[in-house]
């Protein structure tokens, strides 16, 4: 019964800010980040891991936050696409995702800006087939990849020629 | 952008302009439905059927409305005393549709119930607590079994039979008589799949009982049509019903059919004392219940050919299965004749078109909707001739092609192609994927014992619909023309803000909105506000707004056009009032007060403070032959049609046809029988580009859902009806690593029945299906294989290839010979 489920706390650092909330055990980390702290910028498309639009980074790795519950991430750093931005400037991968037209709807996107961080935080020049390798779990119905592929290109050249 | 804001030249129209939407995307701050939280805001969960068809004996709720935090439960004798039956747009229906199963089920997923809770998790627990007794009944998932009415979804009917009708033009019997050749192809079939948006979808409902207004948020994809039909369903006035959308995870159409959970969440929120209620669809739910594409099977199809190899007749039996409920349809069962001969010349033809309910989820309008089916069998029909007269594909395709000359082409059904070059655009396509070399290592390839094929495919994308086609299926239908609203205006501080009655879902209707008002004001695209969504209370919608059916290059542009003109009508009016000269004195630009109008003459000028500032709040200024300016324009715009001839099935029904042409080498795998995409051109025409980036972006996207139908997504169901790919890990979408690169080009053919000649695009006419079927059957034709499905994957390769179970051409295909 829901009203016996004891809640436990949660001590999470989210975007660089310190959290801790009580929650259900049953709770999953992408409804902690959408329903608890209100940064609904991460989204839910499947339910089942496939389609990582809600992937974010928890220490570091990328993680499907459907498939992690709440309680995992305790005293977890985790980066999500609202995290990306600093004082207001656009990060380089959201700006190269833009002038490369690689988002329509724009609902898989933070999820895609989140795989393509961690990809270009180990991997600063990605051949095509890595960046396919590293986005092989986002999926996107609107674009065809076509610009997620060159957005990501555009993002690593604009990172390491800077 | 280099274009200077100012400039006497409109250019922004064909710019690649960066899109206005991205900056709150990117930022993770977009605003889809389900990030909306209202006060005391309630949640609806639903109680589905595990079985395809079963009736019910009883529900048991009680265990559910006692759970702590249960707010009440919804079932289906509850909503049909207080609903009547949802709109059927058929004749003479006696299909009673309602938003939850009432006394039988009729497909696996359709929902019986509804939980409602103070949180999304105690809904999930308390809609395992309801108990459903079902008794089960003799399921139908084939459409010509169902045709056979051994059992019958909807025993008010008396059939599974929803429609038929025969199309017929032309003189077939003589075109068979002269024939040097007949083709013969006993069955090909369209299967069912769907584009399934990213974002399911989601419904917030209020149905305040201060005001008995019902308030949604939601993300329905063609708000017009939903009011129409929750207005009738809930006894409700329709301009009680407000409907807003923000950002939408995309559509593809398949969000336009999501008014029965509309429904049921304004009744839960009324049985909830108007508290607002929401409902978010799991992935699960979306596949099993949300809505499918059309499915259809082609039989006893005939083709008449001449010495030459050109076609001049075809007849065909057509059986299209809409799934358990008609909703949108009989409406698929005329809207593919909007493209009834193709790109293709015959005159002759006879289509006997049959639509049937099944024990499947109810099917809606998926990009491409109807006309795919029908392009695809088209070039099935082109490919299985060319092969066994032994023409090549790409001479087959030029012997039969409307000629660049042609147009505007009128076709046997009377619709009007505007304009298209589609000798042009294969001549582009096959320089862009190296056509000769490819057939050279073809050929190579084919003496190692690799099976690789070249195919291509022609198609259309109609755009623009003419309602009135919906008589030619129900004359009593009280639709026709197509229209869409749009609003101008300088708001009191001077702003330009514009509103359109269109509910985008990543197709850039702000950016390309923006781009047309700022070549009719002269002024730079970033000084012009496009609202987001849909609104119904922002009073721009007609009964035909939404984003649907490739239109808005031309309807809602058209609008925008139109009510952005009116809007520099009255400025320049008022303009010339003010600075004391006459209105063709006046020039639009850009000052140091900002965006101004000026006069020639004298050089006085006003900046748009100052106009905005005399109509709103400075009145007494104004002389009173003056009072109607309001700078607050709205426009309604109008496709010039006229309503079809019902009983000939004669008439235009799409103002425009835009067009693509994709090629494909695909190579089956000899031992694993996996078909691997090694090159992919697509060519678009879609006449003059707004914005080239974000045209070139929706080839690509229609390009991979395409290619995910034709190779990987199909919604299958065993003989019983489960669906057996409920989840996306069973359905498996097209990822990053299956998508091939793709070579893109294009040509543009100005359409001459658009004021900017542009023509609708954004659904592709499902080019890669045909495109892949045409090169697998290039592979393996020597084998003896025809491509008889449109979907195909290893396993049903291997079948063709080795079990020879199916695709065999000596049993599928019959080609008759006539001494001349």
């Amino acid at each position: 019964m829901p009203e016996t489920i004891e809640k436990i706390p949660l001590k999470v650092n989210v975007n660089g800010k310190a959290y801790a909330r009580n929650i259900e055990p049953r709770m999953l980390l992408v409804e902690f980040l959408r329903e608890e702290l209100d940064l609904t910028g991460t989204h839910v498309g499947c339910d089942t891991t496939y389609c990582g639009a809600c992937t974010v980074l928890m220490n570091g790795a990328a993680v499907k936050s459907c498939t992690v519950f709440a309680v995992q991430a305790d005293d977890a750093e985790i980066l999500t696409v609202e995290g990306l931005e600093k004082d207001g400037q656009l990060h380089p991968i959201q700006k190269a995702f833009g002038d490369a037209y690689g988002l329509q709807c724009g609902y898989c996107t933070p999820g895609l800006l989140i795989s393509t961080y961690q990809l270009l935080s180990h991997n600063k020049q990605p051949s095509a087939k890595e960046i396919g390798k590293a986005i092989a779990g986002n999926t996107c119905r609107c674009t065809g990849y076509q610009n997620i592929f060159k957005a990501i290109q555009l993002a690593a050249q604009n990172k390491t020629g800077a | 952008m280099a274009i200077k804001p100012g400039s006497e030249e409109k250019k922004w129209v064909g710019q690649a302009l960066p899109r206005k939407e991205e900056d709150r995307l990117l930022r993770g701050r977009g605003r889809f439905a389900d990030d909306i939280k209202l006060r005391d805001m309630a949640y609806l969960r639903f109680v589905r059927s595990p079985y395809a068809h079963a009736r019910i004996i009883s529900i048991d709720t009680s265990a559910a409305e006692a759970l702590a935090g249960v707010v009440s439960a919804l079932t289906g004798k509850e909503i049909v005393s207080q609903t009547q039956p949802f709109i059927e747009i058929g004749p003479d229906s006696k299909v009673r549709d309602y938003p939850f199963a009432v006394s039988k089920v009729r497909y696996q997923g359709e929902p019986v119930a509804a939980v409602v809770a103070e949180s999304a998790s105690i809904a999930d627990d308390a809609a395992e607590l309801v108990h459903v007794e079902y008794e089960a009944l003799e399921p139908v998932v084939d459409a010509e079994q169902a045709l056979e009415d051994k059992s019958i979804l909807h025993e008010e009917s008396g059939t599974n039979k929803i429609w038929n009708g025969v199309f017929e033009y032309g003189d077939v019997e003589k075109a068979f008589q002269d024939a040097a050749s007949v083709v013969h192809i006993d069955r090909l079939h369209f299967h069912r799949f769907s584009s399934t948006p990213l974002e399911n979808n989601v419904v917030i409902g209020e149905w305040n009982q201060k005001d008995d207004h019902i308030y949604y948020s939601c993300n329905n994809s063609f708000p017009s049509f939903a009011i129409q039909f929750l207005s009738a369903h809930l006894n409700v006035h329709i301009d009680r019903i407000r409907v807003q959308t923000s950002d939408i995870g995309g559509s593809f159409g398949i969000k336009i059919t999501n008014y029965p959970q509309m429904a049921v969440v304004a009744l839960a929120s009324k049985k909830a004392g108007g508290r607002p209620v929401k409902w978010v669809e799991t992935r699960s739910e979306h596949m099993t219940s949300s809505a499918h594409g059309n499915e259809r099977t082609f039989r006893d199809t005939r083709v008449a050919l001449d010495k030459n190899g050109v076609i001049t007749a075809i007849t065909s039996r057509h059986i299209d299965d809409c799934g358990a409920y008609p909703r949108y349809e009989p409406l698929g069962c005329v809207i593919w004749s909007q493209v009834f001969p193709g790109v293709y010349r015959f005159k002759n033809a006879r289509i006997d078109f049959t639509q049937t309910v099944t024990n499947k989820c109810p099917v809606g309008p998926n990009r491409g909707y109807s006309r795919m089916q029908h392009l695809w069998f088209l070039e099935r029909v082109i490919d299985i001739c060319a092969h066994h007269l032994g023409i090549p594909a790409d001479e087959m395709r030029m012997r039969n092609y409307i000629r660049p000359e042609e147009f505007p082409y009128t076709t046997p059904n009377g619709c009007v192609y505007d304009s298209g070059n589609y000798p042009g655009m294969l001549e582009v396509a096959k320089q862009l994927i190296g056509w000769d070399e490819w057939k050279k290592k073809q050929d190579e390839a084919r003496k190692r014992g690799r099976l690789i094929g070249i195919g291509i495919g022609t198609t259309l994308d109609s755009g623009t619909n003419n309602f009135g086609q919906s008589q030619i299926v129900n004359p009593g239908a009280p639709f026709s023309g197509n229209s869409q609203g749009a609003n101008c205006k300088l708001d009191i501080y001077g702003e330009v803000v514009v509103a359109v009655g269109s509910c985008p879902q990543g197709q850039g209707h702000e950016t390309t909105a923006a781009q047309v008002v700022a070549d009719v004001l002269n002024i730079s695209p970033d000084l012009i506000t496009v609202r987001t969504g849909f609104d119904t209370e922002r009073n721009v919608h007609t009964g035909f707004s939404g984003t649907y059916a490739s239109q808005f290059a031309v309807s809602g542009l058209s609008a925008v056009h139109g009510a952005a003109q009116k809007l520099k009508t009255e400025m320049k009016r008022l303009a010339a009032l003010v600075l004391e000269t006459k209105d063709d004195d006046i020039e639009f630009g850009v000052g140091a007060q900002g965006p101004e109008l000026r006069a020639k003459t004298t050089g006085k000028s006003i900046n748009y403070w100052g106009l905005a500032n005399i109509v709103n709040v400075n009145s007494a200024v104004l002389p009173a032959e003056m009072y109607d300016i309001t700078l607050n324009c709205r426009y309604i715009w109008r496709a010039p049609f006229k309503v079809p001839d019902k009983q000939r099935k004669y008439g235009n029904l799409t103002l425009t046809y835009a067009s693509q042409l994709h090629i494909a080498v695909v190579e089956v795998d000899c031992e694993t029988f996996i078909p691997v995409i090694l090159d992919y051109v697509a060519v678009d025409d879609c006449g003059t580009v707004i914005n080239p980036p974000i045209v070139e972006g929706q080839v690509y996207g229609a390009t991979a859902h395409g290619i995910g139908a034709a190779l990987l997504e199909n919604c299958a169901y065993d003989a019983v009806g489960n669906m057996l790919t409920s989840t996306f890990s069973d359905y498996t979408p097209i990822t990053a690593v299956n998508m091939p690169k793709i070579k893109y080009g294009h040509i543009q053919t100005p359409s001459p029945h658009s004021y900017s000649g542009a023509k609708g695009m954004g659904e592709g006419g499902a080019a890669p299906i045909h495109t892949i079927s045409a090169a697998l059957q290039d592979a393996l034709f020597s084998n003896g294989i025809i491509i008889e499905d449109s979907f195909n994957n290893a396993d049903s390769l291997f079948r063709a290839l080795v079990g020879k179970e199916i695709c065999q051409a000596e049993k599928l295909v019959k080609l008759e010979r006539r001494a001349s």
